[in-house]
């Protein structure tokens, strides 16, 4: 095995990992091997300040956190027991994306040039991983894009460097207009309120064609754009009370979500109309009673509330309980996808190395269209030729129960991935447009 | 027929919120001719001050009243401390300077207190929805208000005409006002200036804290919630005239109106509307409604 | 002397052009960019000059970094001199419309009205969809008069044409600091009232510092977009104009040299903010900013004054 000698002296890791090279057993499983394997430096880039480090970026880093120290450790279940990536450590180096779009992308060249990471892991603003996508591909890093939902970053380009684990955003709201049929009889009218920026604007135009779709005689009431960030939300909340609608969509998240929903909660909407929060997972904890039984609650994939029973998924949310006394959100999950698909990728081009440490290209080959279990279900990486993943998808009803004073999810419908997701070389948006040809939902 | 009258209360409120927030921003401007970029700071301290403290007392079961009473309090706490803490501490030390390094260093205390807040409260977000629930609901037809919200406006209301009053009638407002018009006149005649300045400086802090405190119960206070409220605060007061409390209330009100009509009718220019309306005061009245036009000086 | 400084100035220039292909590539980007933004800041010298400080520069530099991504996305156009001289005109072209209306304005309100028209702009892009709202989108690689680089040449190519341009704006702003109209700025500043009495139009003059600025901003803004590769609506946000301002106040309006400097130092602050201090670089660079104006007030330009003044009076101590 090749003992590479990186120059990152911020690390204790690595000063640590060089102490223990020269005493302790090797624990990975490949041979018998008499040093440790230099660790593979991954940059972590998320939202650590600022309105997006509440419901995405601490959630996130807190998955990255114990998933590290556990991979570090071994104590990972199967089939992710090897240490690391492959029997080397991992070192992660942490950093904000907050900030411009030049900060972001200077920030990237930093750590692929300057700090000589081997992957980049994260991204949560659908704009930063459309502007750092391009940087990848010129300075050949691989990297693992995490919670950024836009389809444009395949479907405007094919990648080579570039993957991401997480399915894009086009199956959260398809599967909740299924949902919403299923539900209502009947659909005559509904509104919308979502936010007045590419998240809300795409969201709202995902649902909006498939409902189109799937019940071509419900029009729309009210769709309302309020800034991100508006905190006060007193005219729109009076609008929809004076409207129409069976039910309101909307792609909130966190404070947005919560201040809206306080304001109205105190005003009787949600018990009057319905809401249907295709982002709403990260918020239950935090509203627990304040939101009205019966909201049809989505959570950007079969997280938390959704994931199917596993091993895996019982170890994830113990582990993340006991560090953090909160249970993981949907970022959290979303995490966990990328970094086990990134090891999964990792360890099966080094098994075809016969056990020496894989090169960018090969763990580029072997990532490609792999299938792998994570916490929550079964992940392919089905698009981008290989280089988006789906899932399936599951959304269910809210209800808050009081006897033991906590949020859960009942009535849970689960669509099969190729039923919400678009068929390969389809794009998204051209597949709704098309009235969702080639979706297979049995 | 509703929808005319939604629009009205909307706009009420949300004028009532542009109000609290740009209140003390007004004062500091006008008197000590300084664009306050701290004062998001204010207005977000206040908001998790009274997130914190209030909500404890509201879980302890505490009647309601003192719970008001109690957010009032702890605002005015926090913005004597952190006004005093900035004025005394830092501006002191820039006075002379040319006008926009004095509005860099607020911004640059501002910058550093974001992070303070992260550090003492953590990045998540912290409720204070007792109150909301507290003050019930009135039915309109089909429109509900909130009664916290009617109490909001009443407050605001109550707020300007306070300031007001104080601002003619009471000796220390009429000190302030002079030291508006004129600083080198009212210096000329005896007034401490410089103690003027950092009680109007505190004052002002005061307030817009109790904006944060105010707004506290209906928004998720989490990080960032003072950037945003900044560029209302001056947008409102460029349009009321500096130190102009009427202005700052006539302000309000008509950003409110206007944004309130624009959600309910034209939905797509809501983004617009406070910057439509700034620029279209400031190409009738570059001084603002309220200021009387300054006599340029050779 | 001014002949002095200016084959100080291009000796520098020619020096830094030479050692980039040894500096580290990040290096090189970086620079790139803050070489870009400190065009903005060299136009916002100018007017600070003349007391006043727009907080809406990022209007124009929006302008040109969306000219050069449309031209790139929508057109087959890739040479970089077509492109920023497109970009140019543009900006140059709205700066000169918004100016009928700005150059009424002083202080405060100037600031105001500047930050009004940049957030409707802000507006406008966050609602077109079609070109991806906040999201943004990409920029394509130019082209230089027919030659497109691989791998590490485009970023030095980039680098370089950036230099050039820097270069060029330094000297054009220096000889006109050095001509009667950039010499009235300062009287601007001081006594508008006293200058139109000697029948100079002063609104003229401003409109003039103000399509000066608002062209430096925009080649800046397309500079930008070439090294980002990428334009969101927020380069039209007001906070990116504040970010022009705080590094024009950390370079002060003392020189030319210091926007340069200036822009330079503020960017590797705050790398070295997001390298070391990730959860607090907020409060790493407002000190920064602080500690600067504490005991720099005039800015790191300053330094240079300082100098200058320093090598004049030993020269005159000197002569016997």
């Amino acid at each position: 095995m090749r003992h590479q000698i990186r120059g990152h002296a911020h690390s204790p890791t690595l000063l640590l990992a060089a102490g223990l090279s020269f005493g302790l057993p090797l624990m990975a499983a490949g041979g018998a091997q008499a040093e440790e394997p230099a660790p593979v430096k991954i940059g972590f880039v998320t939202f650590l300040t600022g309105p997006a480090a509440a419901p995405f970026g601490i959630p996130d880093h807190n998955a990255a956190e114990i998933l590290v120290e556990a991979l570090n450790a071994g104590t990972v279940p199967a089939p992710y027991h090897q240490v690391g990536l492959g029997g080397a450590r991992i070192d992660p180096k942490f950093i904000d994306e907050t900030g411009s779009a030049a900060d972001v992308v200077t920030q990237f060249r930093n750590l692929v040039e300057r700090d000589h990471v081997d992957v980049v892991v994260g991204y949560v603003s659908s704009g930063n991983c459309l502007a750092i996508a391009p940087v990848a591909e010129e300075l050949k890093e691989l990297t693992v894009l995490d919670i950024c939902g836009t389809t444009r970053v395949f479907e405007e380009k094919p990648r080579h460097y570039v993957f991401r684990v997480n399915p894009h955003a086009t199956m959260d709201n398809v599967a909740a207009a299924k949902y919403v049929q299923n539900k209502f009889k009947d659909i005559t009218v509904y509104s919308g309120i979502n936010q007045n920026y590419a998240w809300g604007q795409d969201s709202w135009r995902d649902f909006r064609l498939t409902m189109k779709d799937l019940d071509p005689k419900a029009t729309v009431d009210k769709e309302l754009f309020p800034k991100l960030f508006a905190g006060e939300y007193g005219a729109e909340i009076s609008t929809l009370l004076t409207s129409d609608a069976q039910f309101i969509h909307s792609s909130f998240y966190d404070g947005d979500l919560e201040a809206f929903m306080y304001q109205a909660a105190a005003r009787g909407l949600p018990q009057r109309i319905p809401f249907v929060l295709t982002a709403g997972e990260t918020s239950l904890y935090r509203l627990g009673p304040k939101l009205a039984d019966g909201a049809i609650i989505g959570a950007r994939g079969p997280h938390s509330f959704f994931a199917h029973d596993s091993a895996l998924n019982t170890w994830f949310q113990k582990v993340y309980f006991d560090r953090f006394h909160e249970q993981p959100v949907y970022p959290s999950y979303d995490f966990a996808q990328s970094l086990f698909g990134l090891k999964t990728a990792w360890e099966k081009a080094q098994a075809k190395k016969g056990g020496s440490r894989p090169t960018t290209e090969e763990v580029i080959a072997a990532f490609e269209g792999i299938s792998f279990p994570t916490p929550s279900t079964t992940v392919q990486m089905a698009l981008g030729n290989g280089h988006q993943g789906i899932s399936d998808m599951a959304i269910g009803t809210y209800k808050f129960n009081k006897a033991q004073n906590k949020p859960e999810i009942v009535d849970i419908v689960r669509y099969p991935a190729e039923c919400v997701n678009p068929p390969v070389g389809v794009d998204s948006i051209a597949w709704l447009e098309g009235g969702m040809k080639g979706a297979k939902c049995d | 027929m509703l929808t005319a009258f939604a629009i009205v209360t909307d706009g009420l409120v949300y004028a009532a919120y542009l109000f609290l927030v740009a209140v003390g921003l007004t004062l500091i401007f006008g008197v000590m001719k300084l664009l306050n970029v701290t004062h998001g700071s204010f207005y977000a301290f206040g908001a998790y001050g009274a997130a914190i403290a209030v909500g404890v007392y509201f879980d302890r079961g505490f009647p309601a009243a003192g719970g008001f009473l109690l957010m009032v309090l702890v605002a005015m706490a926090i913005g004597l401390v952190l006004g005093l803490i900035i004025e005394r501490g830092l501006l002191r030390l820039v006075y002379g300077k040319d006008e926009v390094v004095v509005v860099l260093v607020t911004y640059a205390a501002f910058l550093i207190l974001e992070d303070v807040i992260q550090l003492i409260w953590g990045a998540n977000s912290y409720a204070l929805y007792q109150p909301l629930g507290a003050t019930g609901t009135v039915d309109v037809g089909a429109l509900v208000l909130s009664g916290y919200d009617i109490g909001l406006v009443a407050f605001a209301g109550l707020l300007a005409v306070a300031a007001s009053f104080a601002l003619k009638h009471t000796r220390w407002g009429r000190l302030l006002t002079v030291v508006i018009f004129d600083r080198e006149i009212a210096a000329a005649f005896g007034i401490n200036v410089s103690l003027v300045y950092t009680i109007t400086f505190v004052i002002g802090a005061m307030l817009g804290a109790l904006g944060g405190a105010a707004m506290a119960p209906k928004i998720a206070v989490t990080l960032g919630i003072g950037v945003e409220v900044i560029v209302l605060a001056f947008a409102v007061v460029a349009i009321g005239g500096m130190g102009s409390v009427e202005g700052a209330f006539l302000g309000a009100l008509i950003v409110g109106e206007c944004r309130a009509a624009a959600v309910h009718l034209v939905p797509q220019i809501e983004l617009f509307v406070i910057y439509a309306v700034m620029a279209l005061v400031l190409v009738l009245r570059p001084q603002g409604l309220f200021t009387r036009a300054q006599p340029r000086k050779i | 002397m001014a002949l002095r400084s200016i084959v100080l100035g291009t000796l520098v220039f020619l020096l830094v052009a030479a050692m980039a292909p040894t500096l580290p590539v990040w290096l090189v980007s970086l620079a790139t960019i803050a070489l870009a933004n400190a065009l903005v800041v060299l136009g916002l010298i100018i007017l600070w000059r003349a007391g006043l400080v727009p907080f809406g520069q990022a209007l124009f530099y929006a302008v040109g970094a969306y000219s050069v991504a449309l031209m790139t996305r929508y057109t087959g156009l890739r040479d970089v001199l077509v492109l920023i001289a497109v970009a140019a005109a543009l900006s140059c072209l709205t700066a000169f419309l918004a100016g009928f209306l700005l150059a009424r304005y002083r202080e405060i309100f100037f600031a105001m009205l500047s930050l009004a028209m940049s957030m409707i702009l802000y507006g406008v892009l966050v609602k077109t969809e079609a070109l991806g709202s906040t999201d943004g989108f990409g920029v394509e690689q130019p082209t230089y008069l027919g030659y497109a680089p691989q791998g590490r040449m485009h970023l030095l190519m980039l680098f370089w044409l950036v230099l050039a341009f820097c270069a060029g704006s330094a000297l054009l702003v220096s000889l006109y600091f050095r001509s009667v109209a950039g010499a009235l700025a300062v009287p601007v500043r001081d006594s508008e009232i006293r200058l139109e009495f000697l029948g100079i139009s002063v609104s003229r003059l401003i409109h003039l510092n103000l399509v000066i600025a608002g062209t430096l901003a925009g080649i800046g803004g397309a500079l930008a977009a070439l090294s980002i590769e990428h334009v969101d609506p927020n380069m039209a946000y007001w906070t990116t104009s504040g970010g022009f301002v705080f590094v024009t106040v950390l370079a002060g309006a003392g020189s030319v040299a210091a926007a340069f400097v200036g822009s330079l130092v503020f960017e590797l602050l705050k790398s070295i903010a997001y390298d070391i201090l990730p959860g607090t670089w907020q409060i790493f660079l407002g000190s920064a900013l602080l500690l600067t104006i504490l005991f720099l007030p005039e800015g790191i330009g300053s330094l240079f004054a300082r100098l200058r003044r320093r090598r004049q009076r030993q020269s005159m101590s000197a002569t016997p």
